[in-house]
């Protein structure tokens, strides 16, 4: 009862925080609306068995991606109604690019067979959690593609830091080794001061 | 109907703790302040109740009583929304902390990955006070926080996983029991990983916004950071829910580092008063830290936090990782100890027989000898 209960309210939240993204007026709306569908999914995925992926979820999701998301809305300076208003010619590509999406959803779906619905059932009866069970085969089965995904990430990274580290002449930096190593002896000059007088 | 009973039970459990939380905490804040106090050569508060005892529950009934005012360009909903969020992330974090054997209120498999989100969640409320407010310094100070908090999340992680390698466990009953020996604190993974302890404490100060580390409200530069245009209750949900994050990172250094409900002591009982002691302990550190240290500049914080503290914690996991493998140390829970606990995985040591010949192996053979 209260299992069937929570999955209507997660599953009704997300629906309505993914479409008040779309359809809320200010942007930084929209990402918290975007924060708020991941965290019914990852209620979702808890309630399907799925605890370690949920907590990942969060953790990557909401707890990094999304953050930078908010920044990056925030400090925009982009008039948001100008852009509103040309909804109009922006509406065909977006209407293409969604129907694509929902053709693919609905393949995967046609292709999913529920292979065994008492799966969760058996990871309790074996009393090893999510994370066991994950762990077991990504580093034995599936360790090459695992490998690969980590490379795919840090050349990911490496492209990021190479297109935006600049190196700019004439900028003033501070050199936190010297900074420690230095001593009140070298620094610091004791000089008589006669009155009347100057250095 | 037994369902409606078990749902009872949750939620008289959950009030339970709450009120134990919200009570402790008004003394863990005079406590605070006391030792703030005491450093600098003051009193603190002495005048409400014996010893001034009562001085929270009196800035309690103050901020109630008072207006809420809410600047004329602010964003209501978010601007309201952002205290509570902070005070409910820091009091749900809670329900997997384990004050004594048994004693929790869901026991998680994946407790300590629930702790980690929920603390990276936290941020949400910050970031949103600090825009909603339609101000230059609480959006300077939520921008702040922000890259702090997310900075210093990458650190605690790492920290996290070195001790899990030991554990090889994400419950946090696991890990406490992980570290009980017949020598009292001789068990505690403070001594095994020393380093990371302190890399541990330091984070979770700069995690909490705490001094040395309190630039999101360095009140010499940014008044009060985000928390400028916040009065009455909604300015009392931010501070409340600080302070429980604060204590929820003692709790945690606690469970991580120094054995949680376990007794120092070989001989003594374990218990939750242990628990409550050494949570208390952190958080007399916390005070004595913020009543020595000066503030640290912006780039210094970000330094120690990316070139110092992620470089080192990255350095332990593989350090701890390769000792556990060259040695041939299994993590706890693959230990005979953890399965007489009833609380090991997979198969007991002493029946891990050798492996059967997988099946797959004998048919990939069958073929070439037919040939």
């Amino acid at each position: 009862m209260i299992q069937v209960l929570a999955f209507y309210l997660f599953a009704v939240t997300a629906v309505i925080a993914g479409v008040m993204v779309v359809f809320s007026r200010n942007p930084v709306h929209s990402v918290l609306w975007l924060i708020f569908a991941f965290f019914s999914s990852a209620g979702l995925f808890v309630m399907m068995g799925a605890e370690f992926l949920a907590m990942l979820l969060m953790i990557v999701y909401v707890g990094a991606v999304a953050v930078l998301f908010l920044f990056v809305v925030m400090m925009l300076d982009v008039d948001f109604a100008e852009l509103r208003g040309r909804v109009a010619e922006y509406l065909p590509i977006g209407l293409a690019i969604g129907l694509v999406m929902l053709m693919q959803l609905s393949f995967g779906f046609l292709a999913w067979q529920e292979v065994d619905a008492a799966r969760p059932a058996e990871t309790m009866a074996r009393g090893v959690g999510n994370a066991h069970q994950l762990g077991e085969v990504i580093y034995t089965k599936y360790v090459y593609a695992f490998q690969a995904s980590g490379l795919i990430l840090l050349v990911a990274m490496i492209g990021a830091i190479v297109l935006t580290l600049r190196h700019r002449e004439g900028v003033k930096k501070q050199s936190v080794m010297s900074q420690l190593y230095r001593d009140p002896k070298e620094a610091v000059v004791m000089r008589d001061v006669k009155p009347g007088g100057s250095l | 109907m037994d369902e409606f009973l078990t749902f009872l039970t949750i939620v008289g459990q959950c009030l339970l703790v709450l009120v134990c939380l919200l009570i402790s905490l008004a003394f863990l804040l005079y406590m605070d302040r006391k030792v703030w106090a005491a450093v600098q050569l003051r009193r603190g508060p002495n005048v409400v109740g014996p010893w001034g005892l009562l001085q929270s529950f009196a800035d309690f009934l103050k901020f109630v009583m008072k207006e809420i005012v809410i600047p004329a360009g602010a964003d209501r909903t978010v601007f309201l929304l952002a205290p509570m969020i902070t005070f409910v992330l820091a009091v749900i974090a809670w329900v997997v902390i384990p004050f004594s054997e048994g004693w929790v209120i869901s026991d998680l498999n994946v407790g300590i990955l629930y702790l980690f989100a929920i603390s990276s969640l936290g941020v949400y409320g910050v970031i949103m006070g600090g825009w909603a407010a339609n101000s230059k310094y609480p959006f300077l100070g939520g921008l702040r926080s922000a890259a702090q908090m997310v900075s210093y999340e990458v650190s605690i992680g790492f920290v996290i996983v070195t001790v899990l390698l030991m554990v090889g466990s994400l419950n946090l009953s696991d890990i406490v029991l992980a570290q009980s020996s017949d020598w009292g604190l001789v068990g505690w993974y403070f001594w095994k990983q020393p380093v990371m302890f302190v890399v541990f404490f330091i984070s979770a100060l700069a995690e909490t916004n705490r001094p040395p580390f309190d630039l999101p409200e360095a009140e010499s530069e940014l008044v009060a950071g985000y928390q400028v245009e916040y009065s009455s209750t909604p300015y009392l949900l931010f501070m409340i829910g600080e302070y429980m994050n604060i204590v929820m990172m003692c709790a945690l250094t606690t469970i991580l580092f120094f054995g949680g409900w376990l007794s120092p002591i070989p001989g003594l009982p374990d218990g939750a008063l242990w628990f409550i002691l050494k949570i208390i302990f952190f958080f007399f550190l916390f005070s004595m830290v913020k009543a020595i240290v000066p503030r640290y500049r912006y780039d210094q914080l970000m330094r120690i936090g990316w070139k110092v503290f992620l470089p080192l914690s990255l350095a332990f996991v593989v350090i701890t990782a390769g000792v556990m493998k060259g040695f041939d140390i299994d993590p706890w829970t693959m230990t005979e100890e953890a399965h007489e606990m009833g609380r090991g995985v997979g198969l007991p040591p002493e029946l891990d027989l050798e492996p059967v010949v997988e099946p797959e192996k004998i048919e990939a053979v069958l073929p070439s000898e037919a040939s």
